[in-house]
């Protein structure tokens, strides 16, 4: 499977569960499970090959110009983050269907976890970096969405916008270090900048890209001083909580540390900023866990602890650390993910997570003792769980580690650190399970059904299993993936006895020392909290303030909501920005002579020019404004006549009557004059803007249409290539429906999508509800003439349906060569068809309306894009046209091209948009208490007005 | 000689046109301004026709057509509009 597919399946997936939740919860769990797997699968497939040492490479120019390229490698590290985001994800989507309750939505749920899934996926296997942070600011992103899941908790709401400011502004830090880094190797792929480590620690700008890329990484690994979002993350549903911060998200600043490790790390800021960093997050973050009483928030810290655990060893630089940090990655994914899928079950069945008000569970939950039990011991280190293992060989690698000169900080921290991690799981074992059972829980507590507790027990079985045959059970992988992120070989040898080291010594210390901890809990607890700390969420918010304030006075001085504000602020800003250009560029006047000004055109001008301005003292008379708006409109159409644009002549003509007639519609039902709103003052700067913008753009065009074009221009390839490859002699229709088809396509889709909403629109406003009661209570505010219906329209409307019908199919066949096209025999025949409406009444039109205009719309643009798919059968790419000659009996040799066919599709989508648009709007007066006509017209030569009283 | 009738035609129609423009800015009411749009509409018209028969060419006469037979429309609809409030009943 190509790689670019795995990590587009998540994405394309994400559809199928808001769609699927209406066939239940089981589907919806189902397929989304169904397109995890089926991405795991894709990834275990290479796994044989990435195994052996091989990069699986997929590649697809996306932007080359910018060197952004949708490139994927696939090696040891990539394959074993990709396996934990998709593996844990399977469990967590089997966990979540039983977790969440009926009340939640389902569907949205695994929507965003598929987005968020995705988005991991993408940045561990992106071969781009700027692809890379592309996908890294969709994991903040969708991350936000499965944080804030619970939209009516201010917790959640507020703990999803913390962890989005933070990661967010950490992947703009990123975003710049990435950018100084690729400038640096002159290459944007991940693949080449790793075998330029000397260019990159020579370069004088590796410590600004060291300090930025850090930034983002310890942003998202909730690292000190950032660690402080993560806690509040924990208002999300636990199984958000599971994946993003057991194998996930979190998991992301650390992957990007060792992808990155090959050319940043070894150096002493290296060396320093990430190892005392990661030092100082691990013993901090455990004694803060210590005194948590949520179990999630102990969670939450001892995970922050782990985190600064691997950060530190990573930070060591060598390459035996970084084995044992990839060793961590896996135990604590998989111990930690137990823990919070446990830590959830117990909420879920005694509905709190305080500790202090738990305790003597292992009686009434026996599973979910086995398994935190499990989880728990190895969290702490106790042999010979897989915990154990790791913890071991980094309290040796701490050893051989000096600081600043001095053997003894890094050791004696670390062990510290172990001994806190060692008072905290056996508090979370000994609080929570252990002592005599208790009367007053809010929930009385069972175990939960199979597939509950299915997830977290297959990770203590992981748990088991690779504590006791680690090098079975991982040692391959852990190899792969070490020799990847080092770039060159790993050994790995991992066992349970390395005889009497200091290690050893470190571990009994901590183990000892942590459960004394545990047993003065109490009178430390109450020293922890008579001591003031600092509590990160009203520092984080005391510094928000400000800058929300900022921003929002900004924004309002800006866009106070008002259309004249914007306009005037977007258009003041273009007129400096060219001003300031005019300013600073060299002017010389053009070089092309003027064509002389001939009287007749010169009138047309002044016609214009004469319109235009009266509009200035008329505009408040909404009618006269329309009036006035119809001799521009026709003053343009002839101006492109007379420039020789006969095919937007002949579209401008059309689009002006259909125009005209709908606002006569709309200004029915609307106030026939526009109030004084603004004050005299006001309106002299807004005229002084729209003056200064008007001119500017004049002598914009003035300055271009006086000179040459500066490149040649796109117009000789059309010309020249017009009737060899588009078989038609008119270039404006052969680019339409052949050099540009797809652009024509999307746009008729456009057009067909505005004349559904229109109509959609006009129902709305046509059911029950206020809208209609103020539509029903309408008095027409003007007295109406007797005749609704008058003799002589109605004839000559009839008299001109078959004429026009015949000028829009010959228009529509010669568009091909001469003027014309389905474009503009579509908006013929709509004014023909829309005539008989306005001649005859809407009852009577819709009673002899055949056809359906919604069905217009979709044939149009189905057969249009059938039309494109046709050139697939003939082995092109899609919408390529073709064309050919037949002769017929008695008929001269005849042109047939493809390009017609697409042309039918847009004549029939425009004929159906414009009569759609017409007649719904039309609707609203049915329903304003009109009546509608049977009758073709009211007085009947034979007899009197046959005017029914319908409504 | 065609010549010169052109060159009649065409300061007739644009004379035309500019008495349009006059009833278009100073009349009586709206009525009167959508009857000067109808026949600034038929001037346009007259003018595509002569200035296809000075250029020699058959291009013009579409749109000529096109205005003819669409151009009424805009009128019919704005005396609906005035005598009735709502163009399509």
């Amino acid at each position: 499977m190509s790689l670019a597919l795995i990590a587009a399946l998540p994405f394309l997936g994400a559809l199928l569960p808001g769609l699927l939740i209406r066939a239940g919860r089981n589907a919806c769990a189902t397929v989304t499970g169904a397109v995890t797997a089926l991405a795991l699968l894709g990834i275990l497939l290479h796994a044989p090959a990435v195994m052996r040492g091989e990069v699986i490479t997929a590649q697809i120019e996306w932007l080359p110009a910018l060197g952004l390229n949708a490139n994927f490698f696939l090696d040891g590290l990539g394959m074993l983050f990709a396996g934990l985001i998709l593996g844990i994800g399977l469990l967590i989507i089997l966990y979540a269907r039983f977790y969440l309750s009926t009340k939640d939505p389902m569907g949205q749920f695994y929507t965003y976890l598929l987005l968020f899934q995705g988005a991991m996926v993408g940045i561990v296997l992106s071969d781009n970096i700027l692809l890379l942070l592309v996908f890294w600011e969709l994991t903040s992103l969708s991350s936000f969405l499965l944080i804030g899941y619970w939209k009516h908790l201010p917790e959640g709401r507020q703990g999803a916008r913390m962890a989005l400011t933070v990661t967010g502004a950490g992947g703009l830090a990123m975003i710049g270090g990435m950018l100084i880094l690729g400038n640096i190797v002159g290459s944007y792929d991940l693949t080449v900048i790793l075998q330029n480590k000397d260019l990159i620690q020579a370069s004088d700008w590796y410590f600004p890209a060291l300090i930025l890329i850090l930034l983002g990484a310890f942003t998202k690994s909730a690292q000190f001083p950032f660690h402080f979002w993560l806690p509040h993350a924990m208002a999300a549903p636990t199984p958000v909580s599971a994946y993003l911060h057991s194998a996930t998200m979190v998991k992301a600043g650390l992957f990007l540390m060792a992808r990155m490790w090959p050319v940043l790390a070894g150096t002493p800021e290296w060396f320093y900023i990430v190892a005392t960093t990661g030092l100082i997050t691990m013993v901090m973050a455990a004694k803060i866990a210590l005194f948590k009483d949520d179990l999630k928030a102990l969670l939450a810290f001892s995970t922050v602890s782990h985190l600064g655990l691997i950060t530190m060893l990573l930070g060591f630089g060598t390459a035996e650390a970084a084995t044992v940090a990839v060793f961590h990655i896996i135990n604590h994914a998989t111990f930690k993910a137990a823990l919070f899928m446990s830590a959830g079950i117990v909420d879920h069945e005694t509905h709190t997570r305080d500790i202090k008000r738990l305790g003597g569970l292992r009686h009434l939950m026996p599973i979910t003792f086995t398994i935190v039990c499990v989880a728990a011991l190895s969290m702490a280190g106790i042999p010979p769980l897989n915990g154990f293992l790791s913890k071991e060989l980094m309290l040796e690698e701490t050893v051989h580690t000096v600081w600043l000169g001095n053997h003894w900080v890094m050791p004696v921290l670390a062990t510290i650190g172990a001994m806190f991690s060692v008072a905290y799981s056996f508090r979370l074992i000994a609080h929570t399970f252990l002592g005599p059972v208790r009367d007053d829980y809010p929930s009385k507590p069972h175990d939960p059904g199979f597939g509950m507790w299915a997830a977290p027990a297959l990770l203590a079985a992981m748990v088991i299993a690779i504590g006791v045959m680690p090098m079975t059970t991982v040692g391959e992988l852990v190899r792969t993936t070490a020799s990847a992120v080092i770039g060159g070989e790993a050994e790995v040898y991992i066992s349970h006895w390395h005889g009497f080291v200091p290690a050893l010594w470190m571990s009994i210390i901590a183990v000892g020392a942590g459960l004394v901890l545990l047993g003065a809990h109490k009178p430390l607890e109450a020293m922890w909290l008579s001591t003031p700390r600092p509590e990160a969420k009203a520092i984080f918010d005391a510094i928000m303030e400000p800058f929300a304030n900022a921003a929002r006075a900004v924004t309002d001085r800006l866009h106070d909501g008002a259309l004249a504000r914007y306009l005037a602020v977007a258009t003041l800003t273009i007129l400096a920005a060219g001003y300031f250009a005019y300013e600073t560029g060299t002017h010389t006047p053009g070089t092309r002579a003027l064509t002389p000004i001939e009287p007749v055109p010169a009138i047309g001008w002044l016609l214009l020019m004469g319109a235009t301005g009266s509009l200035f003292t008329y505009h408040r008379n909404r009618l006269l404004a329309l009036v006035l708006v119809g001799v521009i409109g026709l003053m343009v159409s002839v101006g492109f006549v007379y420039l020789s644009a006969p095919d937007l002549a002949l579209t401008q003509i059309s689009v002006e009557v259909a125009t005209v007639m709908l606002l006569l519609l709309a200004l029915n039902f609307l106030p026939k004059d526009s109030p004084v709103e603004s004050t005299a003052g006001r309106r002299g700067r807004d005229g002084f803007i729209a003056a200064a913008a008007g001119l500017g753009i004049g002598a914009l065009i003035y300055a271009l249409m006086t000179r040459d074009f500066a490149f040649p221009t796109i117009a000789e390839y059309h010309l020249a290539n017009s009737k060899p490859g588009g078989g038609g002699t008119n270039v404006v229709n052969v680019i339409l429906v052949d050099f540009r088809g797809y652009d024509t396509f999307g746009e008729i889709t456009v057009l067909g999508i505005a004349g559904l909403v229109i109509y959609a629109l006009v129902e709305a406003l046509l059911r029950g509800g206020p809208a209609n009661d103020r539509l029903l209570a309408w008095v027409p505010d003007q007295k109406r003439a007797g005749d609704r219906h008058p003799l002589m329209l109605v004839v000559a409307t009839r008299m001109i349906l078959p004429i026009a019908l015949m000028v829009g199919v010959y228009i529509f066949l010669r568009g091909h060569n001469e003027p014309g096209g389905g474009f503009i025999a579509g908006l013929v025949v709509a004014i023909a068809t829309i005539m008989q409406y306005m001649a005859s009444g809407f009852g009577w039109a819709a009673a002899r309306q055949r056809i359906d205009y919604h069905a217009l719309i979709g044939w149009g643009v189905t057969i249009a894009g059938l039309c494109g798919v046709g050139s697939w059968f003939a082995a092109r790419p899609f919408m390529t046209t073709n064309y050919g000659y037949f002769k017929l009996p008695f008929l001269e040799k005849f042109e047939l091209a493809t390009a017609a066919i697409f042309d039918l599709g847009v004549f029939l989508t425009v004929v159906g948009a414009v009569m759609l648009a017409l007649a719904s709007i039309s609707r609203i007066a049915i329903r304003a208490g009109e009546t509608v006509n049977v009758e073709p017209f009211d007085i009947q030569p034979d007899e009197e007005a046959a005017t029914e009283g319908a409504r | 000689m065609i010549h010169y009738a052109l060159i009649f035609a065409f300061s007739c129609f644009g004379l035309g046109l500019l008495f349009n423009l006059y009833r278009i800015f100073v009349a009586p009411g709206v009525v009167d301004r959508v009857l000067a749009l109808d026949t600034m509409v038929i001037n346009i018209i007259a003018l595509l026709v002569l200035y296809g028969i000075s250029s020699h060419s058959g291009v013009y006469f579409e749109a000529a057509l096109l205005f003819a037979m669409t151009g009424f429309v805009s009128t019919v609809a704005y005396c609906k509009f005035i005598l009735r409030g709502d163009i399509i009943e």
